[in-house]
Order: C-alpha cells, then sequence, then structure tokens
C-alpha cells in the first residue's frame, strides 16, 4: 500500500498544491477560534480584547465559585450515572440484535438510529412533553432532581452505543460460540468468558464516547433542566447571554481539556479493536 | 424503551385539533420556516464545496499524515458545541478579534500610503470602518458551517477510501484530464457519501437553535428558536410540538427521498452492468 503511494502518478492527489492549501486554510480557520479561547482564559485583562499578560486568575476564581461547582458537580455526577446505564443498555441491545431474529427486527433498528438522526431541539422538547406529560415527580432531594435529565440522556445516548458495539459483534464468528458451548460452556459462560472479553475494546470506547456526550450535551439539558439541576453547560450558555467575560473562556478550557482526554482514549481503543481485526 | 418523540401533540392538546399546524403554515411563521430551510441549504451546499477539496486532500495523503488530519478533524466535533459558538463570537463581534486585525492592517497601509504621499488620495477610505460580523445572516451561515463541516468530511472520506486507485490510473490513461475523471468516475462513484454527508448537515442545521440565537440578530432567527420560544416564554407547548413535528416530518421525507434515490440508483447500476 505505501510502496505504491511513494511513485509518481497524476492520481496521487496529495502532492497538488491547491488541495494542500484548502485544507491548510480549513484547518487553520476550524483551530483559530479555539486556540483563542483557551488563550484567552490566561489573559489579564476585563474585556478581552487586547493581550495584557500571562495570569491564572479567572481559574482561581472558578474554583471558589460555588454555583459553578454545583453545576459542575451535577454535570459529572449525570454524566456518570447516564453512563453505566447506557452502556448497559447498549450492550444488550446490540446482543439482541446481533444475536437473534424477531418480528419486525428491521424496523427495530431504524427505530433505534431515529433518536440520532432527529433534530437535537425536537429531542428536547419531545422530552419535555413526556415529562410533563407523565407527571415526573418534582424531586427535592439532590441526586433525584438530576433523574429527568438522566433518563433523557441515556435515551438519546444508548443507541450510540449500541451502534458501536453491534458493530464490534458484527466481527465475532459464530462458531467461536459454538466451539466455546462444544467444550462445555454453559450460556453465562459463553459470555463472561467470550463475549464480553472480545467487546470489551468498543465497551470502553462506546462507554467514554457516552461519558462525553452527556458532558458536551447542551440541547436535550437544557429542555429538561429545572432551577435547581443546572448543568455545566446550561451554566455556561447563562453566562453567556449576559456577554464575554475571562471566566466563561476558563471554564470552557477546563471543559474542551477533559474532552479531548476522553476521547483520546475512546480513538485509542477503536483503533486497537479495528487492529486486532486487521491481524 | 421511552422514545420520547412517540409523544403526540394531540395527547397534550387533547381535541385533535389542527389549528395548530395550520398556524405554523401561514404568516411569519412559514416565512421562517422557508428561511431556515434557504439557509440550511445555502450552508450545506457550502459545506460540500469545502468538505469535498479536504476530504480528497486526507485520503491521498499517507498513512500517518491522515490519521492526524482525521484526529483534528474529528477533536473539534466532540467539544461542546457551545463554547464553539461563543468562541467565534470573541473572533467576530465588532471589537472582535478579526476587525482588530484588519484595523491594524488598515493602518500600516495608510501609514504605507502616506510614505508614498499618497494619503489624502484616500484610497482605502476615510477612516476604518468596522466591518459587522456579528448579529445578521452572514455570522448564523458562518457559525453553521464552522459548526458542521466535519459531518460532511467524514461521510465523503469514507467513500473515498474505498475507490480502487487504479480506476483512477486507468481513467487518465484513457487519455481523461481531472475534470473529466472527477466528473465522470469519482462523482459518481461519491455519490452516496454525499447524500448521506448532506443529510448530516441539513437536518441538524434546520434544527440548530443555539447558533442563531447567539450568533444571529433579529432578523436571522430560525424555526428552532421560534420553537424554543413557544416552550421557554411565550409558553405555548402546542403550537410548539406542532413546530418541532413539522421538522421531524421534514427529516422524515428526506430519508424518504434518500432511500427511494438509493433502491433507484442501484437498480439502474445493476442494469447497465447485465
Amino acid at each position: 500500500m505505501k510502496k505504491r503511494i511513494q511513485h509518481y502518478t497524476p492520481v496521487n492527489y496529495a502532492k497538488n498544491n491547491t488541495l494542500k492549501i484548502i485544507t491548510f486554510i480549513f484547518l487553520v480557520i476550524l483551530y483559530l477560534p479555539i486556540i483563542n479561547l483557551i488563550m484567552f482564559s490566561f489573559n489579564d485583562s476585563k474585556r478581552n480584547i487586547v493581550w495584557r499578560g500571562f495570569t491564572s486568575k479567572y481559574y482561581e476564581k472558578l474554583f471558589e465559585n460555588e454555583m459553578l461547582f454545583l453545576a459542575f458537580s451535577n454535570s459529572m455526577t449525570i454524566a456518570i450515572t447516564s453512563t453505566i446505564i447506557s452502556t448497559f443498555l447498549g450492550i444488550t441491545t446490540a446482543i439482541a440484535l446481533w444475536k437473534f431474529n424477531f418480528y419486525l427486527k428491521k424496523y427495530y433498528d431504524v427505530a433505534l438510529l431515529f433518536p440520532i438522526i432527529i433534530p437535537e431541539i425536537c429531542m428536547g422538547i419531545s422530552m419535555l412533553v413526556f415529562f410533563n406529560y407523565i407527571n415526573w415527580p418534582n424531586f427535592q432531594l439532590w441526586p433525584f432532581t438530576l433523574s429527568s435529565i438522566i433518563i433523557a440522556h441515556v435515551s438519546f445516548i444508548f443507541p450510540f452505543v449500541a451502534i458501536i458495539i453491534r458493530a464490534r459483534l458484527s466481527m465475532l464468528n459464530n462458531e467461536i460460540l459454538e466451539a466455546g458451548q462444544d467444550l462445555g460452556a454453559s450460556k453465562y459462560q459463553v459470555i463472561r468468558k467470550i463475549i464480553i472479553p472480545f467487546m470489551s475494546p468498543a465497551l470502553v470506547a462506546s462507554a467514554l464516547l457516552a461519558f462525553t456526550l452527556s458532558l458536551d450535551d447542551f440541547v436535550v439539558t437544557f429542555f429538561t433542566s429545572g432551577p435547581n439541576s443546572v448543568t455545566l453547560p446550561v451554566k455556561i450558555y447563562s453566562m453567556v447571554r449576559f456577554g464575554i467575560s475571562p471566566e466563561i473562556n476558563a471554564i470552557s478550557t477546563l471543559l474542551i481539556l477533559i474532552i479531548i482526554i476522553c476521547t483520546y482514549f475512546a480513538i485509542r481503543f477503536l483503533s486497537k479493536s479495528n487492529r486486532e481485526f486487521m491481524k | 424503551m421511552s422514545y420520547g418523540q412517540k409523544v403526540d401533540i394531540i395527547d397534550i392538546d387533547y381535541n385533535w385539533s389542527l389549528i395548530n399546524y395550520a398556524r405554523a403554515t401561514d404568516g411569519v411563521y412559514f416565512v421562517t420556516l422557508f428561511k431556515s430551510v434557504i439557509i440550511s441549504l445555502i450552508t450545506t451546499f457550502l459545506c460540500l464545496l469545502i468538505a469535498i477539496p479536504v476530504a480528497f486532500y486526507i485520503s491521498f495523503s499517507s498513512v500517518r499524515i491522515k490519521s492526524i488530519l482525521l484526529v483534528s478533524i474529528l477533536l473539534p466535533l466532540w467539544t461542546n458545541l457551545l463554547i464553539r459558538t461563543y468562541s467565534l463570537i470573541a473572533l467576530l463581534r465588532t471589537k472582535g478579534h478579526i476587525n482588530n486585525a484588519l484595523e491594524n492592517l488598515w493602518e500600516s497601509a495608510n501609514y504605507l500610503l502616506s510614505f508614498f504621499r499618497l494619503a489624502n488620495h484616500n484610497f482605502i477610505g476615510e477612516s476604518f470602518t468596522p466591518l459587522s460580523l456579528m448579529h445578521n445572516n452572514f455570522s448564523v451561515i458562518f457559525g453553521l458551517i464552522y459548526i458542521y463541516v466535519p459531518f460532511m468530511i467524514i461521510p465523503i472520506y469514507l467513500v473515498l477510501e474505498k475507490i480502487d486507485r487504479n480506476i483512477l490510473e486507468a481513467s487518465y490513461d484513457l487519455g481523461a484530464n481531472h475534470k473529466i475523471t472527477f466528473f465522470k468516475i469519482i462523482m459518481p462513484n461519491i455519490s452516496v457519501g454525499i447524500t448521506s454527508g448532506i443529510i448530516l448537515v441539513f437536518i441538524p442545521c434546520l434544527g440548530s437553535f443555539i447558533i442563531p440565537e447567539l450568533l444571529g440578530g433579529a432578523d436571522s432567527q430560525m424555526i428552532g428558536n421560534i420553537i424554543e420560544r413557544q416552550f421557554k416564554s411565550a409558553n405555548d407547548w402546542p403550537f410548539g410540538s406542532a413546530l418541532s413535528f413539522i421538522l421531524i416530518y421534514i427529516t422524515i421525507i428526506i430519508l424518504g427521498v434518500r432511500y427511494v434515490y438509493s433502491k433507484l440508483y442501484s437498480r439502474l447500476y445493476q442494469r447497465g452492468v447485465s
């Protein structure tokens, strides 16, 4: 593969300068605002227009801000809980779709894709209407105030998990399972010793993905959150509407950092699972 | 399985009336709906124009560069939409960085001109007037493109990867130039990727409300803003749900068209082969 690329052909568009320049400009425009945002979170100026020297005082301010800390802990609780629930649901859905044939399976497949495809705002308001319609109780106790957001998150995250795990499971040979059963393994042993280890890279990757999706989500949370269940993106939104301040830059930088770390590990695990398959 | 969207608008209204749908198709709301469709179409088209060269470059570059480029395109996808929109504000606003840079450019140009004793001819204007980049349709479309371009690049890249390079070489061998090869060989092959990219960009564009809310002005409201307002401040839930159901219908129609198109396409292709 590599050798064929190296000798010159007219097909080798990587040598085309126009394409190179377009890609370069595209990447610069893509990253300029984000780098600008991160840079100016260290800027020692309230109005944030001109560079006035390095400072980390806005980060210190963040850690003193109790409202932000509450929003952050809410976000983390929601993200962790909905990751656990949606990973579990995703695994079971993926195994069911992979292993069994049942009535209307084809349509179930499409229905699974539906929450991913429809505009986010429709998902958000349908959740709002749904909770209102079934009279979901308005809890006052802390972890329960987040229950509606967690349910909303799980319902749009678990299809992602199911799709990733299913893609991995489709690589698994049926013969291996039959061999396992031939050698005297029970149904649960087959699941525990063959299926779970086989899909573990995809499992970790999709769990990390679910975590970032939940932590990142604004639209669905915006519609389902109440006054005592503010999450970090919702808090950022209300801050942004009052104008630009270096504090928003600082908190955004922290959020970007968390998400980059999660994505990095997710991509690593996914590529590892693909590489194993290539062998 | 709580598929929330299965909850019907009529269930809240309790009287099976179509009044809200009728309201949605007249006057201001229809104009807004039409306008958001137009904005989304422009965005999708421009995204396509940007995405094809970038996807080309990525799929033809060497393995190492390819993975770096792919990760660098995927990373902004996972960072928060809100944060990315906010980061655009800092660049685009009247006293933002782009206008600052332009002002500096103008001043240095003026200085240069005065060096040649040309400054009082007003070649570049009396004084610097900042461009209004925020709170108009331009900023909304720019923001939408900025957010959704990766969704277009990735499907096109994935189908480009599958094209056999030998076919392209054969085309050049047979005397076709770049243009002919692109339109006769590459385009039919990547049309699947292009359609899925169009769907991935167009549908979220239509439903977006953060970007027009934060970047747009009074005259660049999209349907998402109206839906949001029905639920948050105007408190007219049945009407808001009717509007959002119109969005879902549009989505389903687009997916249906795509399905029929792919069916027809594969049938034509089979006929061509046999």
